[in-house]
């Protein structure tokens, strides 16, 4: 099996590290190889945060080089920018359009394109999915489930090294039990959102 | 010459020398902790510090007495700070940041080695650290050197902008030389007061740490040409008051010995000369007076058409490893006696007694006349058969070392690049950088603080934790940032040399453990006037909320004894110790101000628990009607969980608001701790109505 690349970006807080890890113990639970490499630390305060997930049989470094990742989730709209010179042409992205304003911005320090970003995004067809993961999130109740609604819209892409079952099992496994309910809803919330949008059948 | 105007002969011990070094250059703060064999240059400098104007203090510890230093550089200060060899490794740590940020006023480190050891746990050689952090080091021969060079070393970390190390050792430290000496001029007390300028160049953050190393390495060249203008290094060198050797063979070696040189660094030098002197032979020493960075070509030009040449210094192959590389890397054939040979020691002392053999040897036998190791006598060197290799491969070879080669990093400008060319019609993403998160309490602190105290221009010195990020805007709530536990020595270094200004240190609760002791002891003993807050947290939050001695429990999750704060600082000599809620803020202004107002050395402990370890409780929403758009909450507080709302619908905005948006609260992010609202000057913020 040729490698398989995931990017996973976000803001330092929304959950980026841990969708990385439910997403590798999944891939594993498949039988691959698996390398991560995550942001941790200062970087994860409302920072940019950027996640490497590799699935395969022959492995090396940890890291995606540039234009070979075949999906990009982005936790965040603008971060998807940050992420994107990592995309395969043919790769394909899951974009929460939800933005978060940095305090930055409100002053004055930095802009926030929201129009030039979705614009970009539109432009780029059929391969980019635009989903509101956070307004999902917050109907289970706990905004912080974002990523688990991402993950959940990730598994209907076709050509995952995972299957959503492995995905589900993977983040219940990882999850404390008091929080698994509201994350199953999340990961379901996901799944529609994902078929709904049109962009690809159900994977399993 | 008219003698009367000649300064007279004063005998001086080196240390002694290295004090008026210090005094004649214009030193303003001096702070140190006592170890053999440096010890008497701080006693010389504390004796005539009134006389001079000089902050003087022995520190509790050599990390504290370094901080101390650095406050008052960055003033524009002369600063110094002496220890010996051991006490380098405890002031490690603000020293590798310093490195990187760098000097305002000249910083000089005097840290002085013991081989032999004398009276040391250790034998380590302080240019191999030097090395490891990439500074400058002179290494004095004499008293009377040493003395010049503290002078050229304030000099050279002023050009520079580098803290730069003086090293001398027992034989430079505890000799006694005569030199035409008279004390300089007392100055007119007091002496013109000094302000800190505030900058982001003094607040390490990874960014600017990524900047500043490009920097450090960069310079070294710099550094290596400065040595060379100012004479250090040479054959002649500036301060060599040695007698000239007289040009006698030793019987039967008159034609080796033109093929042969010799390079020594630091005390070892007298001992070649006196060695030379005494075999009555004329060999042409280049002598190293700044081993590091080594300026390698010049003596590799000095070393053409010789055949082998001996590398004579205490301690550590620090010269002979440096002129190994070059001259390998410039096909430079020649046989090298030193360390890596096996012919010198690494550990104890030198002497000329130590030395005599060797030289003998070098002038008489074998050791040097093959260039080829299968043809050696001495077949133990490892660095004489790889300088064999090299001299077969390059024997035809014009040797390039008139160039210092440029340090480059090709890497780091070629990975910026990398990323934009992509895809070319990508919007530029906006700028994230990592801040306090939402309901975080430190952020409560810091406006409290900023309410109370900025008003007087206070400083506020930052440290290593999640509170780091008080550096970023809004809060802006670091003035200086340098290594974990320096915000409290250094706060306390800038209140002895700026007085009336307020001084405010930050730290976590783990810090104050790891680090914060013994800077809050020193504050006391040295009567500093500085309020210490530490940002009490309740865990180590920034590495993901490891426990410490206040909190009860261990790694393994077992209990503990609990070891409180305030009664450590109290235990630490302060008087003024109060715990504050900074979710009050009302609350924490007030104490802030009564802090402030305290002549001495206050503590506040701000404590409330992280975020990131409790459930939280209603959001809070702004009543958009009330809201009068003064953006307090969002230009000044700075919560992330608070956003500008651009597209406001007519009827919203109110008259006199025109233009300016509304501030809105992102319900998935608050937090609910209803800071915003004690914040808001206009009630406008509350928790939302549970439906």
């Amino acid at each position: 099996m040729k490698t398989f690349n995931l990017i996973i970006a976000g803001v330092g807080g929304q959950g980026g590290v841990l969708a990385s890890r439910v997403f590798a113990e999944a891939a594993l639970a498949a039988g691959y190889k698996v390398r991560t490499s995550e942001t941790i630390g200062m970087a994860q305060r409302e920072g940019s945060v950027i996640s490497h997930v590799r699935v395969g049989e022959r492995l090396w470094g940890a890291l995606i080089p540039d234009g070979a990742a075949d999906v990009l989730l982005s936790l965040e709209l603008a971060e998807s920018l940050k992420g994107w010179p990592k995309l395969a042409p043919k790769g394909q992205a899951v974009i929460n359009r939800r933005p978060i304003i940095p305090p930055a911005a409100s002053l004055g320090l930095t802009r926030y394109d929201e129009g030039a970003i979705i614009e970009f995004l539109q432009q780029q067809g059929q391969r980019v999915h635009l989903i509101d993961a956070t307004a999902a999130a917050l109907e289970t109740g706990n905004a912080k489930t974002t990523n688990m609604v991402m993950l959940g819209a990730l598994s209907t892409l076709p050509g995952l090294p995972v299957t959503a079952e492995l995905l589900w099992q993977a983040a219940e496994d990882i999850l404390p039990a008091r929080l698994r309910e509201i994350n199953r809803r999340a990961f379901l919330a996901g799944r529609s959102l994902g078929s709904c949008a049109g962009t690809a059948p159900l994977v399993s | 010459m008219n003698r009367l105007a000649e300064p007279p002969r004063r005998l001086l011990m080196g240390n002694e020398a290295i004090a008026w070094g210090a005094i004649e250059a214009g030193v303003r703060v001096v702070a140190a902790y006592p170890g053999t064999p440096s010890t008497e240059v701080t006693e010389n400098i504390l004796q005539h510090a009134a006389d001079y104007g000089i902050y003087a203090e022995w520190s509790v510890n050599e990390k504290v007495a370094l901080e101390t230093a650095i406050a008052a550089s960055w003033t524009g200060d002369r600063a110094m700070a002496c220890m010996k060899q051991v006490g380098l490794n405890v002031a490690s740590d603000p020293l590798m940041t310093l490195t990187y940020l760098g000097v305002k006023g000249g910083l000089v480190l005097i840290v002085a080695d013991d081989p032999g050891p004398h009276s040391s746990q250790t034998e380590q050689d302080t240019r191999l650290f030097a090395r490891f952090a990439k500074l400058p080091v002179l290494d004095p021969a004499t008293p009377a050197e040493a003395r010049e060079m503290v002078k050229a070393a304030f000099q050279l970390s002023e050009d520079l902008q580098v803290p730069v190390i003086v090293r001398p050792t027992t034989r430079t430290a505890h000799v006694c030389q005569d030199m035409p000496f008279s004390p300089p001029p007392k100055p007119a007390l007091p002496l013109p007061p000094v302000r800190f300028e505030r900058d982001p160049g003094w607040v390490i953050l990874p960014a600017l740490s990524a900047k500043r190393h490009r920097r450090l390495n960069a310079i070294q060249d710099e550094v290596r040409r400065w040595f060379l203008q100012r004479r250090l290094n040479g054959i002649t060198p500036t301060w060599d008051e040695g007698e000239s050797v007289s040009p006698t063979a030793l019987a039967g070696c008159a034609n080796k010995a033109k093929d042969l040189a010799i390079v020594a660094g630091g005390v070892a030098y007298n001992y070649v000369q006196e060695g030379l002197d005494t075999l009555g032979v004329s060999i042409p020493v280049y002598k190293v007076g700044a081993p590091v960075p080594l300026p390698a070509a010049p003596i590799l030009d000095f070393l053409r058409g010789k055949t082998s040449v001996l590398i004579v210094e205490e301690q550590e192959p620090v010269i002979e490893e440096q002129l190994t590389v070059e001259a390998y890397r410039t096909g430079f054939a020649l046989s090298i006696i030193g360390k890596h040979s096996g012919h010198l020691p690494r550990e104890g002392e030198f002497s000329t007694d130590l030395l005599l053999p060797l030289l003998r040897r070098f002038v008489t036998d074998s050791i040097h006349c093959n260039r080829s190791p299968a043809h050696s006598a001495s077949a133990a060197s490892i660095a004489q058969a790889a300088q064999g290799r090299s001299a077969d491969a390059a024997a035809s070879t014009e040797p390039a070392i008139t160039t210092i080669p440029a340090a480059s990093n090709k890497s780091a400008a070629t990975s910026e690049t990398a990323n934009s060319a992509v895809t070319p019609a990508l919007p530029s993403p906006p700028l994230r950088t990592p801040i306090l998160c939402a309901g975080c309490p430190h952020r409560n602190s810091f406006y409290a603080f900023i309410q109370a105290a900025r008003s007087r221009d206070a400083l506020f010195t930052g440290d290593i934790g999640c509170y780091t990020l008080g550096a970023m805007p809004p809060l802006g709530a670091a003035d200086t940032i340098v290594c974990m536990g320096a915000s409290v020595a250094m706060a306390a270094g800038f209140s002895h040399i700026e007085p009336d200004r307020p001084h405010i240190a930050f730290l976590g609760d783990s810090t104050f453990f790891h680090s914060g002791i013994p800077p809050l002891i020193n504050a006391v003993y040295q009567q500093a006037r500085m309020t210490l807050v530490v940002l009490d947290n309740r865990t180590t939050a920034m590495t993901g909320h490891q426990p410490h001695p206040g909190l009860g429990r261990k790694g393994t999750g077992e209990t503990a004894p609990t070891i409180d704060i305030a009664a450590v600082a109290r235990g630490c000599g302060v008087e003024w110790v109060r715990t504050v809620d900074p979710y009050d803020i009302p609350a924490t202004i007030a104490a802030a101000r009564e802090a402030l107002d305290y002549p001495g050395v206050s503590v506040i402990i701000a404590r409330r628990d992280c975020v990131n370890l409790v459930r939280r409780s209603t959001p809070y929403r702004i009543d958009a009607e009330a809201c009068r758009r003064c953006g307090l909450c969002l230009r000044k507080f700075g919560c992330p969980a608070l956003y500008e709302v651009k597209d406001t619908g007519g009827e919203a905005g109110d008259k006199g608001q025109m233009g300016k948006p509304a501030v809105a609260i992102a319900r998935e992010k608050c937090f609910g701790c209803g800071a915003c609202a004690q914040v808001c000057p206009w009630k406008a913020i509350s928790p939302e109505v549970e439906s």
